[in-house]
Parts: C-alpha cells; structure tokens; sequence
C-alpha cells in the first residue's frame, strides 16, 4: 500500500483496542492475514504503553473503554508518534463521544456491524492517510455543521472557510450516509475517486482544526436531549 | 407538428425565437408575418422565453406541475418558457376567467403523461357526475339570469368561462386519479372550508352579515322615497326567484346532498386503502415470515405471537401496527423505532443515520411507514446483509432513503398483486404530496428515495372519528 510505513512487509501493522475480549478475537480473524496484528490492549493506560512499544500503523480504536474515552489514547499516542495512524471502532455511540475522538486526531470511524472486507478496506485507507467516514460518521459531521450554520451568520467568525463544509462536502457526505462507497460516490457524482478522498479528508481537517465553540456546544446540546 | 403549436398561437410564434432544434424554422417564420423578428435586438428578448423541448404528442406534464401540468406540458411541446405560459393564464384569468375555463378544459381533455386516457373520456360514463356539474351549471345560469335581471349586468362577461370551469372543475373532482384530486383539494379546499366551517364558528358572522344586509336593503327601498310603481320590477323579480327555488330547489339540495355523500364516500375509500396497507404491512408480512421459516418452529411461534398481540392492540386500543405514531414524537425516533423492530424481526442490520429532527404529523409519520416498508422489503428480499435508512430533515422537506446493495430487482416487471411497493410505499407517501422513487437493477441492489414536504399537512386530517 502507497503510503504506509512499510515495517511488516506490505501489510499494514494493526494494534487493537477494546475491553471485550471476545470482540478483539472476532476482529482478529476477520481481518484475517490481509493485515499484521501486532498487539492487543483492553484499557486505557496498557493501550498507550503498548503502542508506544510496538509502533504499529493503524489503531482500531473503541471509542469507550473503562479506564476513559478512546480519545485519550489518541491524545497521549499523537503528541510522541504522530506516524500512527487511529480508525475508531465502536457498536453505538453518542455523537459526542465520536466527534471527540476525531477531534483528538483518529482519521475515521466506523461501526462495528461493517463486514470483514470492508475493515480491511477502511485498515487500508487509514493506512494510506486518507480518511474513514461511515454513514453514521457522516450524518453526525452534516448534522454538526448544520447545527453551526445559523450561529455563524449573526457572529463574528475567526475562520468561515473552517466552520463550513462547501456544497460538494455536503453532497459526499449525503452520500456516505445513504451508504454509498466511495466508488459508488465518484460514480454517482462523474468525479474520480481520488476527488471523493480528498473531499472526505478536507471535512475531516475541518472536524479537527475547527476551534469553534458551536461545534462542543452541539454535542453537549445532544447530550442533554 | 407545426400546425398543432397552435394552442397558444401568439406566445408560440412570436417568443420561440429560432429554435435550435428544429432546422426548419428560417424557412416557416418568414411567411408567418413577422420576418422582423428573427432581427438582432428581438434575438435576446425570445431566449429568456424559451425552455426544453420535448416532441411527441401534447401531454399534462406530472413532474413540473403546479396545478395540473398543463402549463408544463405546453411548454414543453413548444419549446417556450413554462413562466412565460403560465403568466399568460393568469393574465387571461384576470380579465375574464377564460384562462381558468381554458385551463379546465385541457386539464379534461389532455391526457396526463404516461396515462392511456383523459379524464374527459372517463367523465363520459358517470353519470351522476354528468348531472352534477349540470346542475351545478343550471344553477349558475339562474344566478346570473337574476343579476342581469337587477342590473348587474357586468357579470355576464364572466359567466360562460365560470359555468364551465365549475362544470368541469366538477367532473375533474370525480374522475381525476387520486393524487391529481390531492392537487384540486388543495387549491379549492379554502372556499369549500369557508362555507362548511360556517356550520359552527361562522355562523353568528353570516347572520350577522345577512341581517345587516336586508336592513340596508329595506332600508334603502323604503327611505327613497320611491314611488309604489317602481317597487313593482323588484317583486317581480322576487316573485321569479321565489319560483325558482320552489321549482327547482328540491333538486339542487339533492345535489348538495349527493356532494356530501361524495365526500364520504371518497373518506371510505381513502379509509380502506390505509387499512389495505396497514395490514399489508403487519399480518402479510409476518405469513411471509413465517413461510420462509417453517422449519424453525421456536422462531415462528414466536412471530406468530409478536403478530397477535400487535394486531389485538390494534383492533383493540392502540397504535395501529406499522405505524410508528404515539410511539416515536419524533422523527429521528421513529427511525431509530425502525432500526430496531427490523432488526429484531429479520437477520440484517440496519444502519440509521438521521440529521436534524422535527416533530411528526400525519405526513411524516406517512412517510416513516413507508420508510419501514422498504426496510423490510430490503430485509426480506434483496440477501444483503445490512440496510441502511438516511433521514435528513431540510427546512422545506424530510428527505428518507432506504438503500441495499442486495440483488435488486427490475421495477417494471414487479406484478400487480405484489402491494408492498405500489401501495405501502408509492401511494402512502403520494396520497400526502410526497413523491418515492425506487432506483434498482439486478445485481445492483436498490435504493428507494421518498420526499415528504414539511407542513403540507395542513388539510384536514383525513381520518376523524365521524363515519
């Protein structure tokens, strides 16, 4: 894969943090040989130690975990090894948690009914640097900016380009969230495939460099509701 | 071709310009008389005007309608603007009616895109609607006979286009397909309202107002001071009037009473196709269940069981199955309800995402039954191994898709009896204004897109207690 730390060969070195045991095992043989797994951690604290020992390219994250959120790990991890790389892995979770975690710095999220295939597709592309977005992702990200639209008419922004997604954005994800693949997106809309990356990865900068506060007080407001 | 333009013989001529598509125009225009418009400076004027154009035979277009289509259709056969057309009935409307009358008339006689007749040929053979609308036009003419006859002669100019916009507007009413009586029950369900709501809250106001009315009437015949001789022309005409209602009234009532049964009949039917639909949804469903898994008698009692205590609840107190309303408030609610019944009833996952959220009414939650229907569908039919169901709120509209990347299907070749896609899902979301549209082919899994406009549902609702 272009891209990647080349370490283990071509495939991509995995790392897997959950609490249930019985869900690392069942990762585990879906991803099958297409990937390297080169450790395992349950909570918090060992995750960051362990990463920390065997530098692995891609984190499977789950977002909640005993001793606190997933984002800690990436948080923790980022500042020392900016090489690895986080996909977040969860079965349902608050809107909140899961912009946290991307906001920390994971480079997508999916949920836990995505089929074996489509893991080892979404290890990949993390792998590569590009951008995971599942529906629900997708419908949390419009829903979030939606949300921002009418306060940033009123008030004075520090960066317009940050607090809004362009059109196109807007289509790309819809798309995502009416379950689309990215082929089935460039398809649909006549651009390439490489395009619906980028747009997917310029949403993500988005998500993370936007320091408005809209976008925490959005997740808070759907907590309380 | 060219002959048959002439359904708007100005607008087509003078404001088509040279149309592209058609090579002959150079060598008609000129003969036409007005060589000058092919000149420079009236070349830009006529672009504005002109739109697609579309050959074959003229049609009511569906797509791009605001009343009927009719507009959209001429626009679409001659190539000019459909603005352009439709400012020209308004304008025609305004200074006479013809425009309406015109307007009825076509709607009658053009046949509705993918239609095999005009609702003209289907009003032929009711008969109860063929006396209607001449009764109504009967008592119409009476009306306008007595105007003339007190000296409102003015509104005579407008009387021929009226009767037959009423007359016609009548048989329309009866033999229009369902969503086309959506369109006319909108647009003359303010002035029917206005005259029924008179049985209860404006009633005081109308008696009022007639009271006030013959005061100034008697008021102004006796004060003037008017010679006995003159008063004699009025009670002629009083006279006339009273013979009139003792002659004919007895008939016209029997017409008024025909309308009301009309409108109850019409609730019946609406009534029966929701409940055709209703239990499409739950029992039907639940016998195809259970079919395809008879060799797992845990699992079908099981069905069997969830299916009765959802029908008893039904007949007997409270939501009617399938619906989601009283259960969800909301509409991102009603798709998380949806997520996890179809979940729990079929081996597939259903991935939901919702953005924004609105309260639910008759409409949407119309449109979440629907939603459900094809999520099923999806369970049942196309082997996938997840659904997923997108609902995203807009200001003017809820838009849902449900999307597979199953077998899929071909849409046409689906059979008649199969309800599941013409009746719970098409005409549901139809009977409110919505519109579904299913993209599938084999091997390519399916999509359904279904569109609910927000706040549409403001017609009364279409089920009370009253039958």
């Amino acid at each position: 894969m272009p891209g990647s730390p080349a370490s283990g060969g071509d495939r991509p070195r995995v790392f897997i943090v959950d609490d249930h045991g019985l869900f690392r095992s069942g990762v585990r043989s879906e991803l099958g040989d297409q990937v390297d797994v080169v450790g395992e951690a349950e909570d918090v604290a060992p995750a960051i130690a362990r990463i920390a020992e065997c530098l692995p390219d891609v984190v499977l994250l789950d977002v909640h975990l005993p001793g606190g959120g997933g984002q800690n790990v990436v948080t923790a991890t980022k500042a020392a090894h900016p090489q690895v790389r986080f996909l977040a892995l969860s079965a349902s979770d608050a809107p909140e948690d899961v912009i946290a975690v991307i906001r920390a710095g994971a480079r997508g999220y999916v949920t836990k009914t995505i089929s074996g295939t489509e893991l080892v597709d979404a290890v990949y592309r993390v792998a590569a640097g590009d951008a995971v977005f599942s529906p629900r992702l997708a419908g949390f990200v419009l829903d979030a900016f939606a949300a921002l639209a009418p306060a940033v008419e009123g008030r004075q922004t520090f960066d317009p380009e940050l607090d809004q997604l362009t059109p196109r954005e807007r289509e790309v994800l819809r798309l995502i969230a009416r379950g689309y693949t990215y082929k089935e997106i460039a398809r649909e809309l006549y651009i390439s495939g490489k395009t619906v990356e980028s747009h997917v990865s310029s949403v993500l900068r988005k998500l993370q460099l936007s320091t408005r506060h809209q976008l925490t007080r959005w997740a808070t407001e759907r907590r309380l509701t | 071709m060219k002959e048959r333009t002439g359904f708007v013989p100005g607008a087509a001529d003078g404001q088509g310009g040279p149309q592209g598509s058609s090579p002959h125009d150079g060598d008609v225009r000129p003969q036409q008389g007005w060589p000058r418009r092919r000149g420079r400076w009236h070349y830009r004027p006529g672009r504005w005007a002109r739109g697609p154009r579309i050959d074959g035979p003229l049609r009511r277009r569906r797509d791009d309608r605001l009343v009927a289509g009719v507009a959209a259709g001429l626009a679409a056969r001659t190539g000019i603007d459909v603005t352009v057309i439709r400012i020209g009935f308004v304008v025609a409307s305004l200074l006479s009616l013809f425009g309406v009358a015109a307007y009825v008339v076509a709607w009658l006689l053009l046949p509705a895109e993918g239609a095999d007749g005009n609702i003209g040929g289907r009003a032929l053979t009711d008969r109860r609607g063929i006396a209607l609308a001449a009764g109504l036009g009967s008592l119409l003419c009476v009306l306008f006979f007595i105007a003339s006859t007190v000296g409102a002669g003015w509104l005579g100019s407008l009387a021929w286009p009226l009767v037959v916009s009423v007359a016609g507007i009548t048989l329309i009413w009866r033999n229009a397909p369902a969503d086309e009586q959506a369109v006319l029950h909108r647009l003359v369900g303010p002035v029917l309202g206005l005259a029924e709501g008179g049985r209860r809250s404006r009633s005081p106001l109308r008696i009022a107002a007639a009271v006030l009315l013959l005061v100034v009437g008697l008021g102004l015949l006796l004060a003037g001071r008017t010679p006995p001789a003159l008063l004699q022309p009025v009670a002629g005409v009083v006279l006339v009037m009273a013979a009139i209602v003792v002659g004919l009234g007895p008939w016209w009532l029997r017409i008024a009473r025909d309308l009301v049964m009309e409108r109850q009949a019409r609730a019946r039917a609406e009534e029966r196709a929701d409940m055709a639909a209703r239990v499409h949804d739950s029992v039907l469903q639940t016998l195809a269940l259970i079919q395809r898994r008879a060799d797992q008698p845990q699992q079908v009692i099981q069905l069997a069981r969830a299916q009765e205590r959802e029908l008893r609840s039904w007949l007997f107190d409270g939501p009617p199955p399938g619906s989601v309303a009283g259960q969800a408030m909301t509409l991102a609610a009603g798709v998380r309800l949806i997520q996890q019944e179809v979940e729990a009833q079929h081996e597939i996952a259903v991935e939901a995402v919702t953005v924004g959220d609105c309260e639910l009414d008759d409409d949407l939650s119309a449109l979440l039954a629907a939603a459900r229907e094809a999520t099923v569908n999806a369970a049942k039919w196309s082997g996938a191994p997840v659904v997923s169901l997108f609902a995203e709120v807009e200001p003017a509209e809820v838009v849902l898709f449900v999307r597979d990347r199953g077998r899929g299907f071909d849409p046409e070749t689906v059979p008649g009896d199969r309800k599941g896609l013409a009746e719970s899902i098409h005409a549901r979301i139809t009977r409110r204004g919505g519109s579904a549209t299913v993209r599938s082919a084999p091997g390519e899994g399916t999509e359904v897109s279904l569109v609910m406009p927000r706040g549409a549902g403001r017609r009364q609702p279409s089920r009370p207690a009253r039958a």
